[in-house]
This record gives structure tokens, C-alpha cells and sequence, in this order.
């Protein structure tokens, strides 16, 4: 082994590399943040068609509803909602335990316990969508 | 922590004057956390009664139409209002806009003024015009 002094060239290698190291991180952070306010950007747009397509509902009884949601133009839609709404719900969440629970054993169960619950909510949603849209009865 | 007792901490929640933007920064997140909460509980129970059967939905039918229920519908729909005008707020400080204090108190202010009156005149409306109470 060389000492350090006499041999100077990992010194620029690492040098060059830290840099490097740092923009990623950056740009990792940059699209973190653009994509959570894409993210919010679809689910305002997403909540604008629910409330209107629900004020032009002639009723919110189960055969309107279902009727509603078996055609292609709402249960898709209804659909990116669920997704991109629990998304949102979940950054959101996280956001807060990770700025009000401070000690790290609870902050990780509330974490844990959020991420699961979302998601399970998310697919619980997704597939009462989709059971409605292509199943018996669907057409 | 170690800390000089006889130099002054560094200033913090208590000692800052309420200002509408503290008070609408604070109510984006109550107000994200409530709609994720009830909203998210509500969202989904609809969705599965419908998915399962007349007699489910009618059990959600029941409670949605409950007159106590209309606390959770008008609460809800405050909540959505408020945490979509701070949401858009955000949207303009995002790109760099509307920092200057008395810019920035005033579309705080707008964001309060206007969920309640939005909350107030449409639920005005469902219940008067489409309700017939």
C-alpha cells in the first residue's frame, strides 16, 4: 500500500465523485417534489370530475350508482382516482408523523401502520370499482 | 441537551403572534389529515356497499342520511374546500409568487373566507332547494 500523501490519485477520483454523488441526490429531490405536486395536480383534477359527475347523478341509490359506475367513463376515472388519491393520502400522512411523532419506535409503527392501510384501502376500493364494472350483471 | 440558561433560546412556536397564514398552514394538514381519515373511511365504505349488495348499501344509505350524519357531509366538505384553496395557494408560492407579508396574509385570509361561505352556500343549496327542508 501506498500512503496517501505519495499517491494522490484516488484524491481527485473521490473528489470528482462526491460531487456527483450530490447532484443525484438533488435531482432525486427534484423530482420528489415536482411529482408530489403533479400528484396533487391529479387529484384536484380527479375530485372537480367527482363532484360534478355526482351533482349530475338523478340519485345516489344503489342501481344509479353501480349503473354510473359500470361504464367505461366513469370507472376509469374513478379508478386513477382511488390510485392517485391514496397516494396523496399517504405522502400526506407520512409527512405529518414524521414532523409530530418524534420517538422512533412509535413514528415507525405509525409509518408502517399508515403505508399498509393505505394501501389495503386503495385495492379494497379499486377491486369494489372493478367488481362493479365487469361483473355479473355488468353491461 | 446542553444548553446556556442565560442566553435566549432560539424563538419558537410560543412566542410568535397568530397570523392567518400560521393558522391556514396548520389547518392544510389537519384538515389533509381528517379527509384522509373520515373522507378515506367514508370514500371506501360507499364503495364497498355498493359492490356488495342492496342490503349494504342501504345500511351506508342509512347512515349517510342520518340527520347527525350531516355534520360529518358538512364537515367534510369544509375540510375538502379549505385543504384545496391552501392546496392552490401552495400551487402559486410553489412557482415563487405571493411572499411579500401582506400578499401572503391576504390570500391566507381568502383561503378561510372562502371554504366557509363555498361550504355555506352550497350546502344552503341542498338543503333548501334539493332536500325541501
Amino acid at each position: 500500500m501506498t500512503d496517501a500523501r505519495t499517491d494522490p490519485a484516488p484524491l481527485p477520483v473521490a473528489a470528482e465523485a462526491a460531487p456527483a454523488r450530490a447532484a443525484a441526490a438533488h435531482d432525486e429531490a427534484g423530482a420528489d417534489w415536482g411529482h408530489e405536486r403533479l400528484l396533487s395536480a391529479a387529484t384536484l383534477a380527479l375530485f372537480v370530475w367527482l363532484a360534478v359527475s355526482l351533482w349530475r347523478l338523478p340519485a345516489f341509490d344503489q342501481a344509479t350508482v353501480t349503473q354510473w359506475l359500470r361504464t367505461p367513463l366513469a370507472a376509469v376515472p374513478m379508478l386513477l382516482l382511488i390510485l392517485v388519491t391514496f397516494k396523496h393520502l399517504k405522502l400526506g400522512l407520512i409527512v405529518v408523523v414524521e414532523d409530530y411523532v418524534h420517538e422512533a419506535g412509535s413514528k415507525l409503527v405509525w409509518l408502517v401502520l399508515i403505508k399498509f392501510a393505505a394501501i389495503f384501502a386503495a385495492a379494497l376500493a379499486a377491486f369494489c370499482v372493478l367488481k362493479i364494472a365487469l361483473g355479473a350483471g355488468a353491461g | 441537551m446542553t444548553r446556556t440558561p442565560t442566553r435566549p433560546l432560539s424563538p419558537h412556536l410560543t412566542i410568535w403572534k397568530w397570523g392567518p397564514h400560521m393558522a391556514v398552514s396548520i389547518l392544510h394538514r389537519i384538515t389533509g389529515a381528517g379527509l384522509a381519515l373520515v373522507g378515506g373511511a367514508v370514500f371506501v365504505w360507499w364503495l364497498y356497499a355498493a359492490a356488495e349488495g342492496p342490503e349494504a348499501y342501504a345500511a351506508f344509505a342509512g347512515w349517510a342520511t342520518w340527520k347527525w350524519a350531516l355534520i360529518v357531509w358538512i364537515g367534510l366538505t369544509w375540510a375538502f374546500l379549505q385543504h384545496l384553496l391552501s392546496g392552490l395557494r401552495h400551487f402559486v408560492m410553489d412557482v415563487g409568487a405571493g411572499y411579500a407579508l401582506p400578499v401572503n396574509k391576504f390570500w391566507a385570509w381568502m383561503t378561510l373566507v372562502w371554504a366557509v361561505l363555498l361550504t355555506a352556500a352550497l350546502w344552503a343549496y341542498i338543503i333548501y332547494w334539493r332536500l325541501g327542508a
